[in-house]
């Protein structure tokens, strides 16, 4: 409960990253969601991919909406500022957040619900839009908070706990993503961290809308047989395309990968990404290619995850409105006050 | 001819113009208001459109008014009617003695005439298909063929509107003669075929001074952008789209860096009302002054995200350019009809600050102000202003600026300050009594400061909390701030009769100059009313104290239910039987002759001496 004080000693010999913060400093309150809830996991690959990027960590701004999803940033980067606002409109915040100081790490959480259903459009405006953004799904295909109901998210033919078949089509967030613009778009699962914490590190450091739907079963509701959110189910269907390996440092590349099991994919920021192909015919810079074996392999109840676009050249939503580079939320009245004679100009116009 | 003595009047008189939406008669008509303005006599102009883009009845009408009553009339003197659809109505509409300007190509049966006005016939179809061949040209000049014959007609200087076009077409010389040379087709026409001048006459005077003509949405984005503002989130309404427009196009004169050419603010149409003012509430959070800019429904939409910034104490600005409700209502048309929805918009226990400028240049003022407010006092301000204010040309003093102001951000605490030894930071923690607690930008400090922003119950340093006595402190706080509000929002402003008397009366936002003017023809039958204009709610202590020093008081308003009124007997515990309600909602503005009429008889009723007491 989040009301027990989480202690803070630790152990004198905790590793230290570039910024000599351990992996206790990215850490938040101790979590309310039910033992061994998907959730948290996530929570760890963000805390632990926010430790190797050595981000600072109050340079972060984490947004959710309303769900068991949106209450997570309460539990990483506790020194970040934390913003649990409305359900289905936390990408409006962040935008908004956004425009007011560029400057800042936005990390967008959000569930099925919050994304997919109450919050589609704003989902949609925000991947538009080309907000410079990590916005991670907490996928679990339920309600958890009110019970147990389908989301939007939820497989047609999967069965709800009480044994309801679940009868509509379900939204799939990565395809739509990829068809809106994103300019970096993965799928992970809760279960395998050594996916997902690259995949978290790559989309911080990408500049544009990345977007990441992490298949997170419902340990209460959406982990039973019939269901295709389960842990065995996600388990048995993972079709990965690729592993990540992200290599911040401007060094040559040292691990040997054998020839042409590599896609190397260098970001604005000089990041690169080390793609260890799976599937030797993916291409990670291809999107209408990603879109058709998405769909292909959908098709045949496999589940799609790696990174599975990546556009290097990606612009933001500050390009495109090409503000100064200064944050808008530090400019002061000298530099946005047009002053009394720009004023008498514009009386005497209106004469 | 007419069998009434055609009216006779210089300076004032009101001129309505019937067109047809998309016919560009706009541009002429606004020309023929501002040609008057340039003779030195004020004029008050107001659109009258359909919900509509091309094809549907719109009316442009001009007070033309020395003594400077910029309230709508109503009544008209002179009407061009330039529509077929609205012929009947239209003809209808002239007083008596009125005169009607109408296109005479195609004769006309007697049946469509009235013989009590003066019926003044242009054959402007003819007059411009024998000078122009292109289509569009045709449908253009026709309206400033119309303007050059009126300029005949009310002897009006033509120098003055060529001077007016050149300043238009400055630097497009050949839109500019072919412009010219159409008014004085008309002027020409009109000098040589009719009995000029009529009875209404412009003549020149020295009444409008200093003073600038402008359109309150235009005048209140330009707030904004004194104000500071850097982000705004919108979506497009009427009548509020031009606020967002006309911060576009200031913006883009004014808010460039010189040597990057790089915008000094971010300018997002969102999706809906609801990613507007989300984006509003992000960007206030992260320490930028941003706004809004809508309508009743879009206020609606985003009701449950006010609650939100009420609850965990998040600035923003609304700008509601009010119109006609409930629903869809009548989207084009002026009512003070949101007052009760944006007092208490959202759900739970929520109230909201409420500014009501008269005209464009309190609407710039208070739009600079209201940012100003919404950081010190933390929460959501509304910038209430109307159709009528929003979208019409209005007189009013220039707009000022102190060079020396600078923004108040508020209580917002820095890393220096956090790191001061034995400062003791919680977000909701209200240290010296005004409601008001500090609060820290995201990225501020590395290990102090941060919190998380929930619209949870929460206590003093944000701690996430569902105890009663914890929600009810906040809760207590909220109202402490509230209340430290009332002396910070702008006062109302008190104008005493000239003789003592018993009787009050309250207004606000666009009522301002239908109600002075309404005083005048009020004291001329005898009836004196002290008046208080309400410029913001919560409402100051005065509010209470005049209702308290009148024997009853009208409230006049522009609404079905007596908007102001609730709020001020629920507010301030005023026994309702003291505030009469003197209300108009039809969507046109209100009339100085309106609210004459209602109070006058009011007050008429009063003098009735009773025959008899009834028998208890």
């Amino acid at each position: 409960m989040t009301y027990i004080a989480k202690p803070k000693f630790h152990h004198p010999g905790l590793p230290k990253n570039d910024l000599g913060y351990t992996h206790r400093d990215y850490e938040g309150k101790i979590s309310t969601l039910c033992a061994g809830c998907g959730h948290d996991s996530i929570t760890a690959s963000i805390i632990e991919a926010c430790y190797e990027l050595s981000i600072e960590p109050h340079r972060v701004a984490k947004i959710s909406g309303i769900g068991c999803s949106s209450k997570t940033p309460d539990y990483f980067l506790g020194n970040s500022h934390g913003f649990n606002s409305v359900h289905g409109r936390m990408p409006s915040v962040l935008t908004g957040a956004n425009l007011a100081n560029r400057d800042l790490i936005y990390l967008g959480v959000s569930g099925d619900g919050d994304s997919a259903s109450i919050g589609f459009g704003q989902f949609a405006h925000s991947i538009r839009r080309g907000v410079n953004m990590t916005y991670i799904v907490e996928n679990n295909g339920v309600y958890g908070l009110t019970k147990g109901q389908f989301s939007a998210t939820a497989d047609r033919g999967s069965k709800s706990k009480k044994g309801v078949m679940n009868t509509d089509n379900a939204i799939d967030l990565v395809a739509i993503a990829l068809q809106l613009g994103a300019s970096f778009v993965a799928r992970s699962f809760s279960g395998d961290k050594t996916q997902l914490v690259p995949l978290i590190a790559a989309a911080i450091r990408h500049k544009g809308a990345s977007f990441i739907d992490v298949i997170s079963p419902c340990i209460a509701f959406n982990n039973h047989a019939g269901s295709t959110k389960s842990f065995d189910y996600v388990r048995e269907h993972n079709d990965a395309v690729n592993r990540l390996d992200v290599i911040t440092s401007r060094d040559p590349i040292t691990v040997d990968y054998a020839p042409g099991s590599v896609q190397v994919v260098e970001q604005h920021d000089g990041t690169r990404l080390a793609l260890r192909k799976i599937d030797a015919d993916y291409d990670a810079n291809d999107r209408l290619a990603a879109m058709t074996f998405l769909q292909k392999h959908a098709a045949k109840g496999q589940v799609v995850t790696g990174l599975l676009y990546v556009d290097p050249d990606a612009e933001d939503m500050h390009t495109h409105l090409d503000t100064v580079e200064t944050p808008l939320n530090t400019l002061e009245a000298k530099e946005l006050c047009p002053g009394s004679s720009a004023l008498e100009k514009i009386n005497a116009s209106l004469r | 001819m007419s069998d009434q003595s055609p009216i006779s009047s210089v300076n004032d008189f009101v001129v309505r113009f019937a067109n047809v939406n998309g016919s560009g008669s706009a541009s002429a008509n606004e020309l023929f208001a501002r040609s008057i303005l340039r003779h030195g006599v004020p004029v008050s102009p107001r659109n009258i459109f359909p919900s509509n883009i091309q094809g549907l009845p719109t009316w442009y009408e001009v007070r033309v008014t020395e003594e400077g009553h910029l309230g709508a009339r109503g009544g008209v003197d002179m009407m061009v009617a330039m529509n077929p659809q609205t012929w009947d109505k239209d003809v209808g509409s002239i007083e008596p003695g009125g005169y009607l300007f109408y296109d005479s190509t195609k004769p006309m049966p007697t049946s469509k005439f009235r013989a009590d006005i003066n019926v003044i016939g242009v054959p402007l179809t003819a007059i411009t298909n024998s000078t122009y061949t292109d289509p569009r040209q045709r449908q253009l000049f026709k309206n400033i063929i119309y303007l050059g014959a009126m300029c005949a007609l009310l002897e009006m200087d033509p120098k003055i509107v060529e001077q007016l076009i050149s300043e238009q077409y400055k630097g497009k010389e050949k839109l500019l003669s072919s412009n010219v040379h159409a008014l004085h087709l008309g002027r020409d026409w009109a000098l040589q075929n009719l009995k000029c001048p009529i009875g209404l006459q412009v003549k020149k005077a020295d009444k409008v001074g200093d003073r600038i003509f402008m359109e309150g949405n235009s005048a209140a984005a330009l707030g904004a952008v004194y104000g500071g503002a850097t982000v705004c989130a919108w979506y497009p309404i009427t009548p509020s789209s031009s606020v967002a427009e006309a911060f576009t196009s200031h913006c883009k004169k004014l808010r460039h860096d010189p040597e990057t050419g790089k915008a000094k603010y971010a300018i997002v149409q969102g999706e809906d009302e609801l990613a507007s003012i989300g984006m509003v509430i992000g960007a206030s959070w992260n320490g930028a002054r941003a706004f809004t800019a809508t309508s009743g429904p879009g206020v609606s939409l985003m009701t449950e995200f006010i609650g939100l910034s009420y609850f965990a104490e998040i600035p923003g600005v609304i700008m509601n350019i009010q119109r006609a409700g409930p629903s869809t209502g009548m989207p084009t048309r002026t009512q003070q009809c949101d007052i009760i929805a944006c007092a208490y918009a959202s759900h739970g226990d929520t109230k909201h600050i409420l500014l009501f400028p008269e005209d464009p240049a309190e609407a710039f003022e208070f739009a600079a102000q209201s940012f100003d407010l919404a950081e010190r006092l933390q929460t959501m301000i509304f910038l209430m202003l109307d159709l009528d204010i929003g979208m019409n040309h209005r007189l009013c003093r220039p707009l000022k600026w102190d060079d020396a102001r600078q923004y108040d951000r508020g209580k917002v605490m820095t890393a220096e300050m956090l790191d001061e030894p034995g400062r003791d930071f919680g977000r909701y923690l209200d240290v010296d009594g005004d409601g008001i607690p500090y609060r820290t930008y995201p990225g501020t400090h590395p290990t102090k400061g941060s919190f998380f922003t929930r619209g949870t119950s929460r206590d003093r340093y944000a701690r996430y909390s569902e105890e009663g006595a914890v929600y009810a402190d906040n809760m207590q706080r909220l109202m402490r701030k509230f209340e430290t509000a009332q002396d910070m929002v702008p006062r109302p402003l008190q104008a005493n009769a000239a003789k003592p008397t018993k009787y009050g009366v309250i207004y606000f936002g666009s009522t301002a100059p239908a109600m002075d003017e309404a005083i005048g023809l009020l004291e001329a039958r005898g009836h004196h009313l002290d008046r208080m204009r309400i410029r913001a709610f919560p409402f100051h202590s005065s509010v209470a104290s005049f209702i308290a020093d009148h024997d009853f008081v009208y409230v006049v308003e522009q609404n079905r239910d007596a908007q102001l009124r609730q709020l001020i007997v629920n507010e301030n515990g005023i026994d309702p039987v003291r505030l009469v309600p003197i209300l108009h909602y039809d969507g046109t503005p209100i009339t100085a002759r309106f609210i004459a009429s209602a109070i006058g008889d009011h007050q008429d009723h009063l003098k009735v001496t009773p025959l008899r007491k009834a028998v208890s």
